[in-house]
């Protein structure tokens, strides 16, 4: 019986246990029992931390840096957060009031939608998307509202596909640009666009920018807090974990008004009482420092970005370009395989993994994900095995 | 710099076909951009970055310091020149500080070496001073570590 306590289960609360196991996880599982795969499945850079930044951490260690540190963080790194972000996207904020040092984007997210939502408010979410929004903001008692975003967009979300899912209980619209898993960016006329609904509508924006820096063909970042009205109704989120290559420290921020971001606060003095404290020291190394490394790092990433997606061109998967983050979201459908059948008889045929884009919404059907953040080396293997697997299968087909 | 020129530094043997694609040309445009940076002299050469301490050879380097008197027409450039094309020489490099040639030097032995710079270099007109010191070990060269660190396998699918 449902909520019975007789059994272990029942002693969970309903709202988590009726939340979807990720469906990642689920791939997960079946690729680890899978030997010698070589994997584009892996949302998080082939590229170690720079070693000025792990120097740094190691050094804080050394130097007692083993303490608690205020709740929002080290006053340093948000002072270096108000540089960076102020500099590289143009929006100033206080670093005494404004900014607050998480544990990676992740808990940012989750601070932000239960500090923002009051129980069954609607929060819009673009799909295919990552895989946390829907279900932190179930965690937080409110009802996400996936909004598809179309292929032939671009993956970009669309004003009119927002309106027609807005009603008197929507509050928060999340958005994540440049996009996991689609790699869409968002060119400065798409995010005005977004901006002018948001303010027309007055929603609440939590913007996930944890891809900022991985923009590519000369395209800058366009930063949503940064357009006009939208600095008021924003949180930014933002974090080292990609563009810095330092996925393992769990260190991001959340810049936003003073009362959004004390709310926020809030939630992290009870739950968290502060990010970890050498890990802040490395971050702030990562703003002081390695600008080359993290510039090449990301020209290397465009470089097999060109080299992936003319591959997959040539095996007949198209794939719009991506503008940002380090994915690929080719349409499989041309081969009469759902994706999750694609994703498994590559991986059980050639041995190599993508994610099923379905795991990212219902949004997704019909696309799989690649990661090129791989080395040149595996990626070239993955091609070569993608190329006998899609041969094969239209070998069957015609 | 050109990316082409990148992606050669990081790897010579990269193929023509796949540079084309990272660069998004087409495979005869690279070949050419190629040959082109050859003849301008751009490309001096293509190596391979070997851990010299993995392999059997009677073979020691050392570094050199060396002082020269400037020409008065040229500066160091005619001396450096002459000293470069010691076959012994694999580089040299003039230099800010107390030294104006830096000079690593190969030879089979501790005594070739020595014998290098007692009966060659020393004794050349304009060769004041110099102070050699001998490699144990190599750590890094070339960018390149002489040590794999420790691979940190990462999670074989993430979000």
């Amino acid at each position: 019986m449902p909520g019975s306590r007789s059994r272990p289960e029942g002693r969970v609360a309903r709202h988590v246990r009726e939340a979807p196991r990720s469906g990642i996880r689920a791939f997960f599982d079946l690729v680890s029992a899978t030997p010698d795969v070589i994997s584009l499945g892996i949302g998080e850079p082939d590229f170690d931390t720079p070693w000025s930044i792990r120097e740094a951490a190691v050094y804080a260690l050394e130097h007692g840096a083993t303490h608690y540190s205020a709740n929002a963080g080290l006053p340093k790194l948000r002072r270096a957060i108000a540089g960076y972000v102020g500099r590289t996207f143009g929006v100033a904020y206080d670093p005494e009031s404004e900014i607050l040092v998480t544990a990676g984007v992740s808990q940012g997210l989750d601070l932000a939608v239960r500090a923002l939502l009051d129980p069954g408010d609607e929060a819009l979410y673009p799909e295919p998307s990552y895989v946390a929004y829907g279900p932190l903001v179930a965690f937080a008692h409110g009802r996400p509202v996936a909004v598809p975003a179309r292929a032939e967009a671009g993956f970009r979300i669309e004003p009119e596909a927002l309106a027609a899912r807005t009603n008197a209980r929507t509050r928060l619209l999340l958005l994540n640009y440049p996009n996991n898993p689609t790699g869409a960016a968002l060119p400065r006329p798409a995010a005005e666009a977004l901006a002018a609904f948001a303010c027309a509508r007055d929603l609440t924006v939590v913007s996930d920018e944890i891809y900022a820096e991985l923009t590519y063909d000369g395209e800058p970042h366009t930063c949503l807090a940064a357009l006009p009205g939208m600095r008021e109704r924003t949180v930014l989120l933002h974090g080292f974990s990609k563009s810095w290559a330092m996925t393992g420290f769990r260190i991001g921020y959340a810049c936003g008004p003073a009362p959004m971001i004390a709310a926020m606060t809030k939630i992290h003095q009870y739950s968290m009482l502060c990010a970890a404290t050498p890990v802040q020291e490395a971050a702030a190394a990562a703003l002081a420092g390695p600008g080359a490394e993290v510039a090449a790092m990301r020209e290397a990433y465009e470089a097999r970005r060109n080299y992936a997606r003319s591959a997959l061109a040539d095996l007949g998967l198209p794939c719009s370009r991506p503008g940002g983050a380090f994915y690929l979201f080719p349409k499989i459908e041309g081969l009469g395989l759902t994706a999750s059948a694609f994703a498994v008889g590559l991986l059980e045929e050639e041995r190599v993994a993508v994610i099923p884009g379905d795991a990212f919404g219902a949004a997704g059907a019909g696309h799989v994900r690649c990661s090129f953040a791989t080395g040149l080396d595996e990626l070239k293997e993955a091609m070569a095995r993608i190329a006998r697997f899609v041969g094969r299968r239209r070998a069957a087909g015609s | 710099m050109d990316h082409l020129l990148k992606l050669l530094q990081a790897n010579a043997r990269e193929s023509d076909a796949t540079l084309a694609k990272m660069l998004s040309l087409g495979e005869e445009e690279v070949a050419a951009r190629i040959r082109a940076y050859e003849q301008e002299g751009v490309i001096r050469g293509y190596r391979a970055v070997l851990n010299e301490d993995l392999v059997e050879q009677d073979r020691v380097e050392a570094v050199i310091e060396v002082k020269l008197t400037p020409e008065r027409e040229g500066g160091f450039d005619r001396l450096a020149l002459r000293v470069s094309r010691f076959p012994e020489v694999t580089a040299a490099f003039l230099m800010s500080g107390q030294a104006d040639l830096m000079l690593f030097v190969q030879g089979a032995s501790l005594k070739d070496v020595a014998s290098f710079v007692s009966e060659k270099l020393a004794t050349i007109q304009g060769v004041t001073a110099t102070s050699t010191a001998f490699r144990l070990k190599t750590y890094k060269n070339h960018g390149l570590l002489m040590e794999s660190p420790d691979a940190y396998a990462r999670l074989k699918v993430t979000p």
